[in-house]
C-alpha cells in the first residue's frame, strides 16, 4: 500500500481525474451554472487541450532536466488528453446533437470549427490504440512516425478553439502560444537552447 | 328579489385607475423616501428595488420564464467581460444615478432627458418576451419599461430621420471591460425608424417587477425581441436619429458575421454555425428556433420583399 502510494504514476492518475471530479461535484450540487451542457462542453474542450500540451511537454522538459525518467509518465498524460476528448466528444453528440446522425454530418461538413475539431479527434485514435508496449515494438521505428501526429492535432486543436470563440480571441491564442513554445523547443534551435541551459544549471550547482 | 352583496363593489370599482394608481405611487414613494432617508440613499435606484406603478399588459407568453437567477448571472455585456458570469461579478462599478439619455440627431425636439423624468413619460408595463442570443441560446423574460415610440413620437423626426443609433456609455473607469480593445467603444446599435416605432419595441427599465439589475444594462436598455440579443443595446446614453445606416458595433467588428438586421432567422446561419436551434435556458432539449424569435405575425411585414439572406 505506501508502495503503491510512493509510485508517482499513482499521483499523476490522481491530478488527471480533478477535472471529472470537479465536474461531478458541480454537476451534483447545481453549479454549473445557467447552461450546463455548455459549461461541460467548455470544460472537456479545455482539459484535453490542456492534456496535450502537458503531453507535449515532457520531452522539453526531459532535455531540460536531463531526467529521462520523466517519458515513463508521458503515455498516460496522452491518455487522459484522449479521455478528455473522448468526453468532449461524447458530449457534442449526445447532449448538444441527441444523436442526430444527419444533424452531425452536416455539421461536421459544414462548420469549420467542427471539421477541425472532429478531424483532431479522429487522428487520435490511431495514437491512443497504439499506446501499448506490444504495438510499441511491433511497429518499432514507425511507432514514433505515427505519434508525431499529436502535433496537427494539438494545432488544429487550438484552431478548433480559436475558430468558435465570437470575439475575444485571448485564450485561444494563450495556447497558441504555448503550443508554439513547446514545437520550437523540438527544433534543432530549440534542442540546443534546451542543453545550453542544462548545462548552465549543472555547471552552477557543482 | 335578489339583493347583491356590497363587498362585489371593490375599492378600484369606485376610485378611477389613474388615481388609485397615483395614491398607490405616492404611498410607495413615501415609504422609499422614509427608507431611503433612514439609510441614507436615494430611493428606488438600487437593483432589487420594486418598480412602482407597473401595469400588466397583454405581451405574455405561455412559456415558461427563465429564473430571475439565471436571468441575471448568464450575459453578454461586454462591457464588463467577455464571459458570461463578468457582467454580474463586476457590473456593480456601474453607477446609474445621476443618468441621463440625449436623444438628437434629425428631429424636431432634440432633449435630454433625465432618468427620473423618463421614468415618469409613460406607463410602465410588464411583457414577457422570448430572447434569443446569436450564441444560440435563448431566455423568457418578464420585462418591465415601455414602448420606444414613446419617446420617438415626442422627439418629432424629420424627414431625414431614417434610421436611429442607440450608444451606450462610454467609460472604462464604470466599465472594466472598455479597457480591453475586444470592441469599438462606444458600444453602437441601431434600427430602422419603422422598427423603432414598432410597438413590440421596448424601452426596459426593469425585470421580474425590479429596477433593472446593472448587468442587465440598467439602467435603461432596448428590447427587441425578433432581433438577436446584441441588437438591443443597453445602458443607454444617447438616441441619435440618422439618414445613414448606422455602422453598429458588431459589423465593425465583423462584418461578414453580423449584419445591420440580425433578425432571429432560422433558415439563415451564421457563418460559423447553425441558426436552426437554440437552447433554452433551464430546458435539457434544444428547440426550433422560431422565425423572427416567433413575432413573424407582428414584424415580417417590415420586411416583404427582401432578401433576408442578403440582408441578415
Amino acid at each position: 500500500m505506501t508502495a503503491a502510494l510512493r509510485n508517482p504514476k499513482i499521483w499523476i492518475f490522481g491530478i488527471c481525474l480533478l477535472p471529472l471530479v470537479r465536474l461531478t461535484v458541480l454537476g451534483a450540487s447545481g453549479g454549473l451554472g445557467a447552461n450546463p451542457i455548455e459549461f461541460i462542453t467548455h470544460s472537456t474542450g479545455t482539459w484535453t487541450l490542456i492534456g496535450l500540451m502537458v503531453t507535449l511537454s515532457v520531452t522539453p522538459l526531459r532535455r531540460l532536466t536531463g531526467r529521462t525518467d520523466l517519458i515513463r509518465f508521458r503515455r498516460m498524460l496522452g491518455l487522459f488528453a484522449f479521455y478528455y476528448a473522448c468526453l468532449h466528444f461524447i458530449t457534442y453528440i449526445w447532449l448538444d446533437q441527441f444523436f442526430n446522425p444527419a444533424a452531425i454530418a452536416k455539421d461536421i461538413i459544414k462548420r469549420p470549427f467542427i471539421t477541425v475539431g472532429f478531424t483532431a479527434f479522429v487522428l487520435l485514435i490511431p495514437l491512443a490504440a497504439t499506446s501499448t508496449h506490444a504495438m510499441m515494438r511491433r511497429l518499432g521505428r514507425r511507432w514514433q512516425q505515427l505519434h508525431r501526429l499529436i502535433y496537427p492535432v494539438a494545432m488544429l486543436g487550438v484552431i478548433h478553439y480559436g475558430w468558435l470563440v465570437k470575439k475575444d480571441l485571448t485564450e485561444p491564442l494563450i495556447y497558441g502560444a504555448v503550443l508554439a513554445l513547446l514545437l520550437v523547443m523540438r527544433l534543432p534551435w530549440g534542442v540546443m537552447l534546451l542543453q545550453s541551459a542544462r548545462s548552465r544549471f549543472v555547471l552552477a550547482r557543482s | 328579489m335578489l339583493i347583491r352583496q356590497p363587498d362585489d363593489i371593490l375599492p378600484s370599482d369606485i376610485t378611477p385607475p389613474e388615481i388609485h394608481r397615483q395614491r398607490r405611487r405616492f404611498m410607495q414613494g413615501m415609504g422609499a423616501l422614509a427608507a431611503g432617508a433612514v439609510l441614507g440613499v436615494a430611493p428606488d435606484v438600487q437593483a432589487g428595488a420594486k418598480l412602482a406603478g407597473v401595469h400588466a399588459s397583454a405581451y405574455k407568453l405561455d412559456e415558461e420564464k427563465t429564473s430571475f437567477k439565471d436571468v441575471t448571472t448568464y450575459n453578454n455585456f461586454y462591457e464588463f467581460g467577455t464571459g458570461k458570469a463578468d457582467p454580474a461579478e463586476n457590473a456593480g462599478s456601474l453607477k446609474t444615478r445621476p443618468w441621463t439619455v440625449a436623444v438628437e440627431g434629425e428631429i424636431g425636439n432634440p432633449r435630454i432627458y433625465d432618468f427620473d423624468t423618463l421614468l415618469k413619460l409613460a406607463p410602465l408595463e410588464e411583457r414577457v418576451y422570448r430572447m434569443r442570443c446569436v450564441e444560440g441560446w435563448s431566455m423568457v423574460i418578464p420585462w418591465v419599461g415601455f414602448p420606444l415610440r414613446e419617446i420617438i413620437r415626442r422627439a418629432a423626426p424629420t424627414g431625414n430621420a431614417r434610421y436611429v443609433e442607440f450608444v451606450t456609455l462610454d467609460d472604462p473607469g464604470q466599465m472594466p471591460g472598455q479597457r480591453s480593445r475586444v470592441l469599438d467603444w462606444p458600444y453602437v446599435e441601431g434600427l430602422r425608424v419603422d422598427e423603432a416605432m414598432h410597438p413590440l419595441t421596448l424601452l426596459a427599465v426593469g425585470l421580474y417587477g425590479e429596477v433593472l439589475p446593472n448587468q442587465n444594462g440598467a439602467p435603461i436598455r432596448l428590447v427587441v425581441p425578433w432581433k438577436y440579443g446584441f441588437k438591443s443595446a443597453k445602458s443607454i446614453v444617447k438616441i441619435r436619429f440618422v439618414e445613414k445606416q448606422p455602422l453598429t458595433a458588431w459589423m465593425r467588428a465583423t462584418p461578414s458575421e453580423y449584419g445591420f438586421y440580425s433578425n432571429v432567422n432560422p433558415e439563415v446561419d451564421h457563418p460559423r454555425w447553425s441558426q436552426a436551434k437554440e437552447r433554452r435556458i433551464g430546458e435539457f432539449f434544444k428547440r426550433d428556433t422560431l422565425m423572427f424569435n416567433g413575432y413573424g405575425p407582428q414584424v415580417a411585414q417590415m420586411y416583404r420583399g427582401m432578401d433576408l439572406k442578403k440582408y441578415f
